[in-house]
């Protein structure tokens, strides 16, 4: 069943994967892409069509699954600390896609840059007790070109010079800024009262026709919703490209069960197809693209060894402070989130001064996003049953009423915090189920807690009859419902201090190669898809050439 | 003809549902056919494909030609997954790779028995008392209704749309979605 050998296996079709595909085949590499989720994204006959299966289907997306994982098929177990036992849960922890595209399916299109200060956490703020704080083997500058490549691939639309604490850029961004949402205009003012710096997200959602794409209807069936017309350019765009350059292949439903080794080299890996049936594929390189828990979880299962794989976990530790607005808001028009703010992700004089006298040397925040929406169905599942059900769904204080803010506060990485394999649960292929243990550290909560306050004010400001604060995890539970995950391997020059190198190359085993966000030696507070691919195009391109010269 | 219950089975459904969604002024579970929804969910393997992704990439509603009603069909796994989710894993060693699994079918016939076969014939606060004693059970049916009311209408529910148009939403609105004014005006 070998009947040829690729120059690269790409493990996982998300952003990273998608992207290794584009950049490897345009340097004339043969690669192969295996994805354990099923296609609904792509016609493999024919690349340049775009399939018809999404759609403005709230049964579909929330709450059957269809993007995956099965929580069924893919268990996975939670735990906060040893001291909770083997786990507390089995089910659904992390819903990160499991489908062809990846976490780009279901994301609003969210890509912000780092900031240069993100990339040297270590050196610009210091050590914390308890996290393994780090600077990145690269800098901002050295990412740089490849961000703006990555915003030109994948399609961003955005305002240069819009938000004051972005690092420099280039060039502009490719297209405008699409519709504001009414919402983030009302706490967008009040911001400014506030003196914050709301600006137009960067967003990978089409606001002019690009790449062969149309413009976004403003649908609002965005975040966690795959888009019925393909004006989500990621990972569409990569993946088309890499498919109609003739030197790709995808196979979906195809479950990758093992790196094979010798003598430090991989030679190619063991997947299980649609038949059930357990094969190999040889290869020269293999790229690891499956997110920052599939991605370590496959590691351990070819019995890597270096004792970080799967430490050093991070999500966002995401604070959701929300108003209840006096006028109909319907946040459930448009792409979800259209403005954001930075101003909580630098530390000040105030914050320096707050994290003292919590025993901490400084915290950070995060992304602030100006959002809101719910559609009907979450909102009925929340609401009373009998007689108060039809009132409490035409006043509508979710859909209609809602609005306010989520911060995407940054985690420092934790050696505690990991994915391992789960010591009796079993996926449906009978492999060990990723198991997650996770806490917050202090930092994460003081940070929140601080930020949450000046939140609340400003929905007051903006008009809120009355504001609240929640928290992930904390309030709702402590499993984090951020679907961003990285840290799992950590790349660094010192192969004691990190599993991979600053071109994603595990130290152990070079011509296995990570592409997506398991390499971040820290996670910054903004979402991580632009700087994975932009790391995916930047590693991709020099390990193209190294082999070519 | 329901697809999956029997006719008792689907009078009590009907009137557990008749309580969680009343209908008032508007219309409610009943004139939604939410019964019916959650019949195609217990009966989904009766229908070829099976009931439990609608097509894309449109309705039909809002302009495109109609995608919904087209069901996808399932990958062998998928099909397990919801075989086992729906039916059960009755022992099957197939579907029970981490230990039994109680299904749809199994829940629904137990829990429809603790709330007694004279469910549909006795008073509204009767029927609540028991319903609220019946909590998990309730929840799950809660749930279910509200998909079969706030769901696109081709799984079986929400018919000619009623669950939208009383709380004034618009629905599947792709390919037409919404112009910019709608978005950034008040």
């Amino acid at each position: 069943m070998t009947a040829r050998d690729f120059d690269a296996v790409i493990v996982g079709s998300g952003p990273g994967g998608s992207t290794a595909a584009d950049v490897l085949t345009a340097a004339g590499w043969s690669v192969v892409i295996f994805e354990k989720g099923r296609n609904h994204l792509i016609d493999t006959e024919d690349p340049s069509r775009l399939a018809t299966d999404f759609s403005n289907d709230e049964i579909k997306f929330m709450t059957r699954h269809f993007l995956g994982p099965d929580p069924l098929l893919e268990p996975r177990t939670f735990r906060t600390s040893q001291d909770d036992g083997d786990r507390l849960l089995i089910g659904e922890v992390n819903t990160v896609p499991s489908t062809v595209g990846g976490g780009g399916t279901h994301a609003d299109g969210k890509v912000p840059r780092f900031r240069e200060d993100d990339f040297r956490l270590l050196s610009e703020q210091g050590p914390v007790d308890g996290a393994t704080v780090a600077d990145w083997p690269l800098s901002y500058v050295d990412l740089e070109p490849a961000y703006a490549e990555a915003e030109r691939l994948i399609g961003v639309a955005g305002e240069a010079g819009a938000n004051p604490f972005a690092a420099p850029r280039s060039g502009p961004y490719p297209m405008p800024p699409g519709a504001p949402m009414y919402g983030a205009l009302v706490t967008s003012a009040a911001a400014e009262k506030h003196g914050w710096h709301p600006y137009p997200a960067p967003t990978a959602v089409n606001s002019v026709p690009y790449d062969g794409r149309p413009a976004c209807n403003n649908c609002g069936f965005c975040a966690f919703f795959g888009c019925p017309i393909h004006a989500k350019g990621d990972p569409v765009a990569s993946l088309r490209r890499a498919l109609m350059s003739g030197r790709a292949e995808l196979r979906a439903e195809t479950f990758v069960s093992r790196i094979c080794v010798s003598n430090g080299r991989a030679t190619g890996v063991e997947y299980i197809g649609r038949d059930g049936v357990t094969r190999t594929q040889q290869a020269a390189h293999v790229i690891l693209a499956a997110g920052g828990l599939e991605t370590p979880r496959l590691l351990l299962l070819s019995e890597f060894e270096h004792p970080l794989i799967g430490r050093n976990l991070m999500f966002h530790f995401q604070t959701y402070v929300l108003g209840v607005m006096p006028m109909r808001i319907h946040g459930h028009k448009g792409r979800s989130v259209t403005h954001v703010h930075d101003d909580f992700i630098v530390p000040d004089p105030e914050s320096m001064a707050a994290a003292r006298d919590c025993g901490l040397p400084w915290f950070k925040g995060g992304m602030v996003e100006h959002a809101g929406a719910a559609h009907p169905l979450q909102e009925a599942k929340l609401a009373p049953w009998g007689e108060g059900h039809k009132d409490a769904m035409r006043a509508s204080m979710m859909r209609e009423h809602l609005w306010g803010f989520c911060m995407q506060g940054e985690d420092l990485p934790q050696l505690t915090n990991r994915v391992d394999l789960d010591p009796s649960v079993r996926d449906v292929r009978g492999f060990p189920a990723m198991r997650v243990t996770y806490r917050p550290h202090i930092h994460e909560q003081v940070a929140s807690a601080h930020y949450a306050a000046k939140m609340e004010a400003c929905l007051l400001t903006a008009g809120a009859k009355q504001a609240f604060i929640a928290t992930s995890p904390g309030l709702i539970g402590p499993i984090p419902i951020s679907r961003h995950v990285a840290g799992t391997t950590r790349m660094g020059r010192d192969p004691a201090t990190s599993v991979c190198d600053e071109w994603g190359r595990v130290h152990a085993v070079p011509n296995v190669v990570v592409a997506d966000s398991s390499v971040f030696p820290t996670g910054a507070g903004y979402g991580p898809t632009l700087t994975l691919v932009a790391l995916a195009i930047r590693n991709m391109t020099a390990i193209a050439s190294q082999r070519g010269g | 003809m329901p697809a999956y219950f029997s006719d008792d089975q689907f009078r009590v459904v009907e009137a557990i549902c008749a309580r969680l969604i009343p209908t008032d002024d508007d219309p409610g579970a009943t004139e939604a056919g939410v019964a019916h929804y959650i019949d195609g969910l217990l009966g989904a393997f009766t229908f070829d494909p099976p009931r439990i992704w609608a097509g894309g990439a449109f309705s039909g509603r809002f302009g495109g030609s109609p995608g919904f009603a087209s069901f996808h069909r399932l990958a062998p796994l998928d099909e397990l997954a919801w075989r086992t989710r729906i039916e059960g894993s009755l022992g099957m060693p197939e579907r029970e790779w981490n230990g039994p699994v109680e299904g749809l079918q199994e829940k629904y016939a137990a829990g429809l028995d603790e709330l007694g076969a004279d469910f549909a014939d006795v008073g509204a606060q009767e029927q609540d008392r028991r319903l609220r004693q019946q909590r998990e059970f309730t929840q799950l049916v809660y749930e279910h209704a509200c998909e079969g009311m706030y769901g696109p209408p081709e799984y079986g529910g929400n018919r000619k749309c009623v669950g939208w148009s009383y709380i004034d939403f618009a629905g599947d609105v792709q390919p037409r979605g919404y112009s910019d004014d709608e978005v950034s005006q008040p």
